[in-house]
C-alpha cells in the first residue's frame, strides 16, 4: 500500500444550534462522529451514504471549511490545525473541491477566463501572459474550446459547467481532489463524459480523490476503496471489490440491495425499513440498530468498533455470523 | 382494454422571443388497465410535459397542447371543459410529483389535505366517514402511528413520509390511473425501494394503471410492463420493458445503456459516453432529432423525420436505419 497523503483521526464535527422559544434550547447535531481513515497517494476513496449521513460535512472539514470539534486532519504528516497562514495557503492550494451544482458554484458575473484565473491570482502564480496560457491549457484539458474563455457560465450546459468547475479545481495542480456529488445533477449521457474526464485527469495529474456520492453505481466505477457512512460514522471501509461483492455490514448489504438493477424486480431486493434517525439524537449503541434486521440486545447498548480483517474494516458486533448478501 | 390512449400529441413552448416551438412532437402511446408504462428520458426531453398535458395541467400560456388527442376510457378529454376535467382529476386520474414538500400545502395538516380531496369528490359522505377513510389510507401507505400523524404538518415529516402522504392523497378516490412524475428522485435509495414496493403493492391490490416517469433506467425497468424511451420530445423506442433493455434497437437507447456505470464495465475503465448534449429547443434538428449525436447518422437522417416502425407486434422504433444497425 502506498503512503497516506491525507489522514483523518477520530474526527468529530458537532454543530450546535439554537431551538425552542427564543432559541433558549441548544441542540447538538453530530454530523461527523469519530471518523478515521487514510487517503493514499493516487487512489480514489469513495464515500457513500444517504443524505444527512455527514459525507459532505466530512469533505468540508478536510478543506478546513469546518473546524473539527475534536480529532485531527493530517496532511503529509502535519496536523492542519497547527499550520501557519502561509502553510495553510499551500495546503488549500493542494486540496481542491468540485461541487454538485455547477450552476451555483460558478460566479455568474465572471467570464470563464476570469473564473479560471482567479485561483492563480490569489496564489500569485505567473504573469498575465502565462496566466492566459494556463487558462487555454486548462480549457483544452477539460475538453472545452478556447472560445469558451470569453463566455459567461449561463452560456453553457450543465455538463460544460461541470467541466469549468473541474478546470478551476485543477488550475493550481492540486494533489487531492474532493468530488462532492460531482455528477449527481447530470443526465446519464453527460455523466459518463464527466466521469471519463475525471478518470483521465486523475491519471495525468496523479491525483488522490475523495469521491463523495449517494450513487453506488458511480462510486463503484470510480473507486479503489470505499467507505460507507451512516449517521456520522463509518460503518464499513475496504476495497471496492470486497465491499460490492462481500459486503459485511447489514447497512451496506441493505444499501446495495436497494439499488435498482436493470431487469430485476423490486421484490428481489431485501429491504431496510424505516427512516434515517436524526443526527441530533442518534440511537444508542449501534446507530443502525433501529433499522437492522439482525439487532440483538448488545447492539442497543454497546457501540460497535470498526474491526479490521486484513484491509477490510466493519463496525458490527455480529458481522461474522451474518451471511454476506 | 385501453384505459388511456394518447394520439399524435404535441406540446409547444413559447420562448422569450414569443415564438411557439414544438417540444413534444406527435407522440402516441396507450396504457391498458392495470399496467405500468414507464416514460424514461433525460431532463428536458418532454416527459413531464407529456404527462401534464394529459390532465391539461400545463403551465399556461408558456406551454400548450398544440395537437393531438387524449382518450380516457374512450372519452376525448383533450376537448373536455374545465368542470369535467375537475371531475376526472383526482378521482379517475391522480398525480404524484417529485417533490412532496412543494406539492403539499405547508399550512394545512395531513388530515386536512386528504379530507379536502374526499370532500370534493364525495361531498355527500359525512365528516367522520372522511376521517375514517384518511386513517385507512395512511395505514395503507405504511405510515406508522397514523392517528398521531393526522395533525402533523408537512414540515414535521421526513421526505419518505411526505411522499407517502402524497400517495395516500392520490389514492383517496381509488383512481384508475396514477401519474407518478419522478416520485422517488428526491429520496434516498433505501426509501426509494420502500416507496416503489408500496406503489407496486397498491397497484396489485387496486388494479390501477400507472404512468411512471423517471430518468432512472434501472428503476424504470423494475416497475414497468411497457417502456417508452423519449429523446428531445419524441418517442425513440417503445415496447415491452424486458425487450427494450435486453435488445435495444434505437441508437439512443443503446447509448444510454452503454453509458451507465455497472457490472459490464471494469472499474475505472472509460465509459462509452454519448458525446454532445440534448439539442436546445431553438436549434432542434429538422430531421431525426437524435441525428447530431448519433454514431450511425446518414445524410438523410438530417432531413427526414424517421417514421415509427414496428419491430414486433408490440414494440416500435423511430430510426431510419434500425434494420441495418441491428443486423
Amino acid at each position: 500500500m502506498s503512503e497516506a497523503v491525507l489522514e483523518v483521526r477520530d474526527l468529530k464535527l458537532h454543530f450546535s444550534q439554537r431551538s425552542g422559544v427564543f432559541g433558549r434550547d441548544r441542540t447538538v447535531v453530530r454530523a461527523v462522529d469519530n471518523v478515521s481513515f487514510e487517503l493514499h497517494k493516487g487512489e480514489t476513496l469513495g464515500l457513500v451514504g444517504e443524505s444527512g449521513c455527514g459525507k459532505s460535512s466530512l469533505g468540508k472539514a478536510l478543506l478546513n471549511l469546518h473546524k473539527p470539534s475534536a480529532g485531527k486532519v493530517i496532511y503529509q504528516g502535519k496536523d492542519i490545525a497547527g499550520l501557519s497562514d502561509k502553510a495553510m495557503r499551500e495546503y488549500r492550494r493542494s486540496l481542491q473541491i468540485i461541487f454538485q451544482d455547477p450552476f451555483e458554484s460558478l460566479n455568474s458575473r465572471h467570464t470563464v477566463s476570469a473564473i479560471l484565473e482567479e485561483p492563480l491570482l490569489i496564489h500569485r502564480i505567473g504573469d498575465r501572459a502565462s496566466r492566459t496560457q494556463r487558462v487555454a491549457a486548462l480549457l483544452d484539458m477539460v475538453g472545452l474550446p478556447s472560445s469558451a474563455a470569453s463566455k459567461y457560465p449561463h452560456e453553457f450546459s450543465g455538463g460544460q459547467r461541470q467541466r469549468i468547475g473541474i478546470a478551476r479545481a485543477i488550475a493550481l495542480n492540486p494533489s487531492v481532489l474532493i468530488c462532492d456529488e460531482a455528477v449527481s445533477a447530470l443526465d446519464v449521457s453527460v455523466q459518463a463524459q464527466i466521469l471519463n474526464l475525471l478518470l483521465e485527469i486523475q491519471r495525468e495529474l496523479h491525483l488522490s480523490m475523495l469521491f463523495i456520492s449517494h450513487d453506488l453505481g458511480v462510486v463503484r466505477h470510480m473507486s479503489d476503496r470505499i467507505a460507507v457512512m451512516y449517521l456520522g460514522q463509518i460503518v464499513e471501509i475496504g476495497d471496492a471489490q470486497a465491499i460490492y461483492q462481500q459486503a459485511r455490514h447489514p447497512y451496506t448489504q441493505g444499501l446495495l440491495a436497494a439499488i435498482p438493477r436493470l431487469g430485476s424486480s423490486p421484490e428481489e431486493s431485501s429491504q431496510i425499513g424505516g427512516d434515517i434517525p436524526s443526527p441530533i439524537a442518534p440511537p444508542s449503541g449501534c446507530r443502525f440498530h433501529t433499522r437492522c434486521a439482525h439487532t440483538q440486545a448488545q447492539c442497543k447498548i454497546q457501540p460497535p468498533a470498526l474491526r479490521p480483517e486484513g484491509s477490510h474494516f466493519t463496525a458490527c458486533h455480529f458481522w461474522e455470523d451474518l451471511k454476506p448478501a | 382494454m385501453r384505459l388511456l390512449s394518447v394520439q399524435n400529441l404535441s406540446v409547444s413552448i413559447r420562448g422569450d422571443d414569443g415564438i411557439a416551438r414544438e417540444l413534444v412532437s406527435s407522440i402516441s402511446f396507450d396504457i391498458a388497465a392495470g399496467e405500468t408504462l414507464g416514460l424514461v428520458g433525460e431532463s428536458g426531453c418532454g416527459k413531464s410535459l407529456t404527462a401534464m398535458s394529459i390532465l391539461d395541467l400545463l403551465p399556461k400560456p408558456q406551454a400548450a397542447r398544440s395537437k393531438g388527442s387524449v382518450l380516457f376510457k374512450g372519452e376525448n378529454i383533450s376537448t373536455a371543459n374545465q368542470p369535467r376535467l375537475r371531475q376526472i382529476r383526482g378521482k379517475n386520474i391522480a398525480v404524484i410529483f417529485q417533490d412532496p414538500m412543494t406539492a403539499l400545502n405547508p399550512v394545512q395538516t395531513v388530515a386536512q389535505q386528504i379530507i379536502e380531496v374526499l370532500q370534493i369528490h364525495f361531498p355527500k359522505q359525512s365528516r367522520s366517514a372522511h376521517r375514517h377513510r384518511v386513517l385507512e389510507l395512511l395505514r395503507e401507505v405504511g405510515i406508522p402511528a397514523p392517528e398521531e400523524r393526522l395533525s402533523a404538518y408537512p414540515h414535521q415529516l421526513s421526505g419518505g413520509m411526505r411522499q407517502r402522504v402524497m400517495i395516500a392523497m392520490a389514492l383517496a378516490c381509488e383512481p384508475d390511473l396514477l401519474i407518478a412524475d419522478e416520485p422517488t428522485t428526491a429520496l434516498d435509495v433505501t426509501i426509494q425501494s420502500q416507496i416503489v414496493r408500496l406503489l407496486k403493492g397498491l397497484q396489485a391490490k387496486n388494479g390501477m394503471a400507472m404512468l411512471f416517469i423517471t430518468h432512472d433506467l434501472a428503476l424504470v425497468s423494475q416497475v414497468s410492463d411497457h417502456i417508452a424511451v423519449m429523446y428531445a420530445g419524441k418517442i425513440a423506442e417503445y415496447g415491452k420493458a424486458r425487450d427494450v433493455f435486453a435488445t435495444p434497437h434505437h441508437p439512443y437507447t443503446q447509448s444510454l445503456l452503454a453509458a451507465l456505470p455497472g457490472i459490464h464495465h471494469p472499474p475505472k475503465s472509460p465509459l462509452l459516453a454519448l458525446e454532445g448534449q440534448v439539442p436546445a429547443i431553438e436549434s432542434m434538428p429538422s430531421g431525426c432529432r437524435f441525428s447530431n449525436r448519433c454514431r450511425f447518422v446518414a445524410e438523410f437522417c438530417h432531413h427526414n423525420v424517421p417514421p415509427v416502425e414496428h419491430i414486433s407486434d408490440t414494440n416500435t422504433v423511430a430510426c431510419h436505419r434500425w434494420k441495418e444497425i441491428n443486423s
